[in-house]
């Protein structure tokens, strides 16, 4: 049999079939690229489950969403009685409406550490520049996915919060009253504004999700994986052209990252069988009620994993008769993140050969993320708004004067090769 | 219009603060120190939701037929026992008042309780069924420290006996007094204790609950099974991890 025509192990009439389908479709050769000889580096730790953790989590919002759409109705009349349709009435109703609602917060979470994995070893510079790149696109559209999909149980916070955060598109001059109607397609939040989100929820954006996501492993098996010490394998061969700190990722890294997904589902079980609500983070009280354009809900806050932004939103003051400041530095910050690969001037990639300024820098990074989110969850006053103004100018700093300070921070080092 | 919802944001975003410091600064909540799990609580909850709360308020999302099947009654005692109006067991709890007289009587439709456990939490449920006070300035002659002028009447005063409101004087630092509802004390008793009265609240807020969320108790008992399940099959995954990884050097 000849060598890449057929799949390993197989015999007799399965191998046949195996080299049919390899001659019309590169089915081994797929494979064999991706999966059973891409080599990895050895040394990948904690932080490198996150990859795979996400795009498990993706599976599992796909699979639930399907479900789901199978009993809700996209209408103002009709969604929120639907969703207790499925909560009550629908087999295991509940436990797929748990799995998903929790499924759209663990997303952020396991984006979240994903990408400070990035920044903690350098995984977004050269050359993976557009690997990062694609990797933003993703947290993009999922932020737009989690958005349109927070509208649909028609709650009161639906409503309210789809309000506040459309209405931020209005604060822009000129066009703004002219956007936020175009994109609610009505003169306020209706059925009109739901049925659309739903259609951008089930069927646009999780199409466009997919295609980067492609893209991104793309991407990252062209040049192949960064690993904690931040130095590139394939400049370390063996004889057979095989990078020496390399290992397949099947089936080393398929069994491991088995092992991180059966830990990350105790945690995200233990989340949906006993706190689903986590304390109102991930389902918040007011929108057990239905939507109500008549009465707003004491505290209108997003979900948790946009507070951050939000934050900095109401951190900066009205500035020459209008709000767009706060609105312009909530988008300038998503932004900005984008350019990390190009910021970042270190001779080093992994903070294991950083110098101080950069460790203490991207320490206080990560605790003023968690602070304005933090401070996005309360009600706008001090000492929150203090501590969401200082939050916002440190983000900011990190990211603007990233060129200057990684420049004249001291480095150790890299090793020639790998270590655990 | 666009006018319209800009002024709807901005009036929410004023009243805002105003609304999160009033709820902060409230009445304290009791805690329910309910258990959806307790079959008996939720028995008599279930019979004292259909005798002092289905005549005005609906469960709309609640059928007849899960109460029964999630509470261990047969059809008989079902019909016998919670059901007395009109409905068939596979309708949700629906009040007979009609919205219109009930609009016309309170000014308002009461609300359907389907989901008040979630919406306002239980501990609210609870603390608001105890917390009505005689107040002659009121129609209905009562008042309730929890949710301040409610329009709905004192209607477990048979039961719990009337109350009193305390108030207290305090002197602002710019001088002014003002008072403030600081308990409630009891008054003319009724037919019950003011123990049996605490759980006879504790039953109807325990039935509440289940109401809200019909699967909790299933969820909860179901959940350490999986729990379970889960990290054996993550000791395994570790196993057959380290198994692999053995010549990874």
């Amino acid at each position: 049999m000849a060598g890449n025509e057929a799949a390993p192990g197989a015999t007799g009439k399965l191998a046949a079939l195996g080299a049919w389908i390899d001659e019309r479709f590169p089915m081994t050769k797929l494979w064999k690229e991706h999966v059973a000889e891409y080599y990895a580096p050895k040394n990948f730790n904690f932080w490198y489950y996150f990859g795979s953790l996400a795009l498990f989590v993706l599976v599992l919002q796909i699979f639930t969403g399907i479900f789901l759409t199978m009993s809700y109705k996209p209408s103002a009349a009709e969604a929120f009685g639907s969703v207790e349709y499925i909560m009550r009435d629908v087999e295991w109703g509940w436990l797929i409406r748990y799995l998903h609602s929790t499924g759209a917060s663990a997303f952020f979470i396991v984006v979240y550490l994903h990408m400070f994995r990035a920044l903690l070893y350098g995984s977004h510079r050269k050359p993976r520049e557009l690997l990062w790149l694609f990797g933003m696109l993703i947290y993009l559209v999922l932020m737009a996915a989690a958005f349109t999909g927070y509208l649909l149980p028609w709650g009161n916070m639906s409503y309210w919060g789809a309000q506040v955060i459309v209405s931020l598109f209005g604060a822009f001059p000129w066009i703004g009253d002219a956007l936020v109607e175009w994109i609610r397609g009505d003169y306020f939040i209706s059925d009109i504004t739901l049925n659309r989100f739903f259609a951008l929820h089930v069927v646009a954006l999780p199409l466009v999700l997919i295609f980067l996501v492609v893209a991104h492993i793309l991407a990252l098996h062209e040049v192949g994986s960064n690993n904690p010490d931040g130095i590139e394998i394939k400049k370390t061969k063996g004889p057979d052209g095989i990078p020496l700190d390399g290992i397949p990722f099947h089936p080393y890294y398929t069994v491991k990252d088995i092992y991180g997904i059966g830990g990350f589902l105790v945690l995200f079980a233990a989340a949906v069988f006993f706190a689903p609500e986590m304390g109102g983070l991930f389902l918040e009280a007011a929108n057990f009620e239905p939507a109500n354009p008549l009465l707003t809900p004491e505290h209108i806050a997003p979900v948790w994993y946009f507070t951050p932004y939000y934050a900095m939103l109401r951190a900066v003051p009205a500035f020459a008769g209008t709000q767009v400041w706060g609105v312009l530095v909530m988008f300038a910050a998503i932004l900005l993140l984008f350019f990390v690969p190009w910021l970042d001037r270190a001779p080093v990639k992994s903070i294991r050969y950083r110098g101080p300024i950069y460790k203490v820098a991207l320490l206080l990074f990560a605790a003023a993320f968690i602070m304005l989110g933090y401070c996005g969850l309360q009600p706008a006053a001090q000492p929150y708004t203090a501590l969401s103004v200082i939050g916002t100018v440190y983000y900011f700093a990190f990211l603007v004067l990233m060129p200057w300070y990684t420049r004249i921070d001291s480095h150790k080092p890299e090793p020639s090769r790998v270590k655990w | 219009m666009v006018k319209r919802a800009g002024i709807l944001v901005a009036v929410a975003a004023l009243l805002w603060p105003l609304a999160a410091s009033a709820a902060a600064g409230g009445y304290p909540l009791q805690e329910a120190g309910t258990d959806v799990g307790n079959l008996a609580s939720l028995q008599r909850g279930a019979r004292n939701f259909v005798n002092y709360c289905l005549g005005c308020h609906s469960a709309e999302y609640m059928r007849y037929s899960q109460v029964a099947e999630d509470l261990a009654l047969t059809e008989f005692e079902l019909r016998e026992s919670l059901m007395f109006t009109t409905s068939r067991i596979y309708d949700g709890m629906l009040t007979s008042m009609p919205a219109v007289q009930a609009r016309i009587w309170f000014g308002n439709t009461p609300p359907d309780l389907s989901l008040i456990a979630r919406s306002r939490g239980v501990d609210y449920v609870y603390t608001f069924m105890k917390s009505f006070y005689e107040d002659p300035s009121r129609p209905t002659g009562a008042n309730n420290a929890v949710l301040a002028n409610t329009v709905m009447p004192h209607v477990l005063a048979g039961l719990q006996g009337g109350q009193q409101p305390r108030y207290e004087t305090t002197t602002t630092r710019d001088g002014r007094q003002i008072q403030h509802l600081a308990g409630l004390d009891p008054g003319a008793p009724g037919e019950m204790s003011a123990a049996e009265f605490d759980g006879f609240v504790r039953d109807t807020a325990t039935f509440l609950e289940y109401v809200s969320e019909p699967a909790k108790a299933q969820r909860r008992s179901l959940g350490v099974w999986v729990v379970l399940y889960l990290l054996m099959f993550m000791a395994l995954a570790y196993f057959l991890k380290k198994e692999y990884w053995k010549d990874v050097k």
